[in-house]
């Protein structure tokens, strides 16, 4: 391997490539009838389609120098909102665009709170968190709500040249995150307001407008994922997402290499930490691990990757 | 009280603090070079330097915050490591900070001895023994006029503050003392009244190290007087030996004339022109600048000068007040607003206000001209890599690659960066806040040939500097703030040290005045 190739991939992303492998060995070790069968593969890319949508956009949020833990929270809503409307108007399509709307206010909501309130970051979507959970539950009493119109099953179980749907959405969204963080002006403008929102301010970047912006790009990210979810299970479920979906989706981004603090980390990074997670998921549910050890090994997942990222920034020095 | 051992030692004795062949490096700053030094106590050695030539990287090292790379520390005699503060304070070590650290939620008396409290039944804090210690330490030394033991803190000026920070260094077992730019923000009367505290100490056998830019405090105050440059030590001597003259040649290591180049200048149309400009730390402002020209503005510490910037440059809400450039009135209400104006602002705190210390050369020097490197919101990378090369050229920055974190930089290509960013924009008007602080003196002189010949292309500078020499040196015009108002201007042959200061205590002395 020579310099510029290591160089270009970068050291945080080569450990994570490593981690990866490891996990691939150990759990290819366990399970090695079912672990590396393609059937298997392919479940491991649809079950991290949602954590993607949601930790790319989490990458972002974080690099600006927020969080938003509601995002969980907006999943559910989201499939709650497509379930209505396209059982009202019978049409997938408006049920989507729905979706993606209620999507959009929500995280317009958060950026509205933390810019005019204004209020930390992680206290205002801890409050919406809980309240956008509320008004998923009180749209139908608290109860699910199947979906008739046959059309959305599509995007749930269609595929394309062998891939699911969902996957190939994924991967578009995931180009789409890349080169937005990568070349754009207001990519490179955020990664400026999260690195010194001082500097950032007084160059001219209209900081409230870009957290309005950034908030309202998690809450569609959510939205494209609770789409999915709904098109996968064919109903609303008001409960959906509220199984530590947050938690997975801020611990892909640090593990991919955000500094909480902002400025920091890369969209490749992120997904390198929700395949991890993905692959850690999969394995532990192969390996019959039961689900309360998988909850304790998760958290201590997401404090361990905070430790190292902190360690790693207190001796870079900066 | 008892401070120190008697003064008295045998002359030959080894001083009481050493410090042998000390360097210490930053990245690619070398900020001190094989420094030797002695520090008696009972002595009061001034240490002078410009900006950046070491000296508070030397006090740094002997309060523990840093460590040296290279070299030793002696204290009688015997080798030491001053590895953290606490170790510095064991060894009788303290500094007073150019910033007081007071916690203002706390009394004097409170604030003195933080972290030293005694107290009853082994976990109250007993009020009786802290107010009876605090009454005898200010008693001591004259201080109960000035300063209650029970008063809170929040409030206090910053002769108080000082005052408070020093008598917390007056622990048992105090023996040096180091002072960093003390009068700064101090009145005449305040500051007389700390050199009386100073000379005490000085008489009760403590050592006293004395940083200041003010020469004249050092001629009056000094036994020693020691001088660094760009990390070396380049002279030791009794303050007798040397005049202020001699001084300033030492610390510049060339006459100061020759910094500046005084081209004669021709001054344009009104390109910036201010009426009655209020914000919340600036009264009824008034000025005009014009093409070509470079205004001075001077003053002390908190005198309103960065504030009159920020209002500019909106960051600070204009409370009333209008801006007009060239001629057309403009309202500005963020940064965003200044910049379209045609108004850029270098500040006063590099590292906390204009660089990206992590992000490369590149995206910082294209940070506020993003449109002139993308298109429809792409960056285009060859047309930012030629814009941000020619400037890095032109600018002669120091730097491997436009790849570089700029953080890697020194301080002075840090700084070229930020004018590079300001000059791909081309603004109409130029605020500089302090555009040399922490610069070696090489790199100085090449951002005074870049600040004229950024005049001499047309803008309007407006230059705010606590250093006498480069507003004398630079600006055609200046201009004094005191207490957030304009106290005067001076121009041509009117503009001496003298007339700056004078002007700029003006309101001190006004409040001062029985009403």
């Amino acid at each position: 391997m020579n310099r510029t190739f290591l160089r270009r991939i970068g050291a945080q992303n080569l450990s994570l490539l490593i981690a990866l492998a490891i996990l691939l060995a150990i759990f290819g070790a366990l399970r090695p009838d079912v672990f590396f069968t393609p059937r298997n593969l392919v479940n491991i890319g649809l079950s991290i389609t949602i954590l993607g949508m949601l930790a790319m956009a989490q990458t972002v949020v974080i690099v600006s120098g927020g969080l938003d833990i509601s995002v969980g929270s907006v999943v559910g809503l989201t499939t709650m909102v497509v379930a209505v409307a396209i059982n009202a108007v019978d049409s997938v399509w408006t049920g989507m665009l729905a979706g993606l709307v209620a999507g959009v206010l929500a995280g317009l909501i958060n950026g509205i709170i933390i810019v005019y309130g204004p209020v930390n970051a992680v206290i205002a979507t801890l409050g919406t968190m809980s309240a956008f959970r509320g008004l998923a539950y009180i749209i139908n009493n608290g109860n699910s709500i199947s979906i008739l119109n046959d059309g959305l099953r599509v995007l749930g179980i269609g595929t394309l040249i062998g891939l699911p749907l969902a996957i190939w959405l994924l991967l578009a969204v995931m180009v789409a995150f890349i080169l937005f963080t990568k070349t754009t002006v207001v990519g490179r403008n955020i990664y400026a307001m999260g690195g010194n929102p001082t500097v950032a301010r007084l160059a001219g970047i209209p900081i409230r407008r870009y957290q309005l912006g950034i908030y309202a790009l998690s809450g569609a990210a959510a939205s494209l994922a609770g789409i999915i979810l709904a098109a996968r299970t064919m109903s609303g479920q008001p409960a959906s997402g509220s199984q530590g979906l947050e938690l997975e989706a801020i611990t892909a981004a640090i593990l991919g290499g955000c500094a909480l603090a902002g400025g920091k980390g890369t969209i490749v990074g992120a997904m390198l930490g929700v395949l991890i997670i993905g692959v850690l998921n999969n394995g532990m549910i192969l390996t019959s691990v039961p689900t309360f050890y998988q909850l304790l090994a998760k958290g201590t997942l997401l404090v361990a990757a905070v430790i190292i990222q902190e360690r790693q920034r207190v001796r870079s020095g900066e | 009280m008892t401070l120190a051992e008697p003064s008295d030692r045998a002359p030959g004795a080894p001083p009481f603090l050493r410090v042998e062949q000390i360097s210490k490096r930053f990245g690619v700053v070398q900020a001190l070079r094989g420094v030797t030094l002695d520090f008696a106590t009972g002595e009061v050695l001034a240490l002078i330097g410009e900006n950046g030539a070491g000296k508070s990287t030397l006090m740094r090292i002997l309060e523990g915050e840093h460590r040296p790379d290279a070299g030793q520390i002696r204290i009688d005699g015997a080798s030491v490591d001053l590895a953290s503060p606490r170790a510095a304070h064991a060894a009788g070590i303290r500094v007073i900070h150019q910033e007081p650290e007071i916690i203002p939620e706390l009394t004097v008396a409170e604030n003195i001895f933080i972290g030293d409290f005694r107290t009853r039944g082994a976990v109250f804090l007993d009020r009786d023994e802290l107010q009876r210690r605090t009454v005898e330490l200010l008693h001591d030394f004259g201080m109960d006029k000035v300063l209650e033991p029970h008063q809170p803190c929040r409030g206090l000026g910053p002769a108080q503050r000082q005052l408070i920070e020093i008598m917390r260094a007056l622990r048992p077992g105090v023996r040096l003392l180091a002072f960093d730019e003390p009068t700064s923000s101090l009145t005449e009367d305040e500051a007389g009244r700390l050199f009386a505290m100073i000379r005490r100490l000085k008489a009760a056998g403590v050592g006293i190290v004395y940083i200041s830019h003010r020469l004249r405090e050092v001629a009056l105050l000094a036994d020693r007087v020691a001088v660094l440059r760009d990390g070396e030590l380049v002279a030791v001597d009794s303050v007798a030996a040397l005049d202020e003259e001699r001084m300033v040649r030492l610390m510049v290591g060339r006459p100061v004339s020759d910094l500046f180049g005084r081209a004669p200048r021709k001054a344009g149309a009104v390109r910036l022109s201010v009426k009655g400009l209020t914000s919340p730390k600036v009264r009824d402002v008034s000025l005009d600048i014009r093409a070509g020209e470079i205004v001075g503005l001077g003053g002390l510490v908190g005198a309103g000068r960065s504030e009159f910037a920020r209002a500019l440059m909106g960051v600070d809400p204009v409370v009333s007040g209008t801006i007009a450039i060239d001629g057309k009135s403009v309202r500005i209400r963020e940064p965003g607003d200044a910049i379209a104006a045609g108004i850029g602002l270098v500040p006063e705190d590099r590292k906390q206000e204009a660089l990206l210390l992590v992000r490369p050369v590149r995206d910082n020097a294209s940070l506020v001209v993003p449109e002139k490197v993308s298109r429809f919101g792409f960056f285009q990378p060859e047309r930012e890599r030629r814009l941000v090369s020619a400037l890095v050229e032109r600018l002669r920055v120091k730097t491997p690659s436009i790849e570089q974190a700029v953080g890697k930089l020194s301080g002075g290509n840090q700084q070229k960066v930020v004018f590079a960013r300001w000059i791909a924009r081309e603004p109409k008007i130029l605020i500089l806040d302090e555009p040399t602080r922490g610069i070696d003196v090489g790199a100085k002189a090449e951002i005074y040939r870049l600040i004229e010949e950024l005049a001499a292309s047309g803008m309007a500078i407006l230059l705010i500097s606590s250093e006498m020499p480069e507003l004398i040196g630079l600006a055609d015009r200046v201009l004094v703030m005191a207490g957030g108002r304009l106290a005067g201007a001076l121009d041509g042959a009117a503009i001496s040290e003298e007339a700056i200061l004078d002007l700029a205590m003006s309101d001190q002395r006004a409040r001062a005045m029985p009403q």
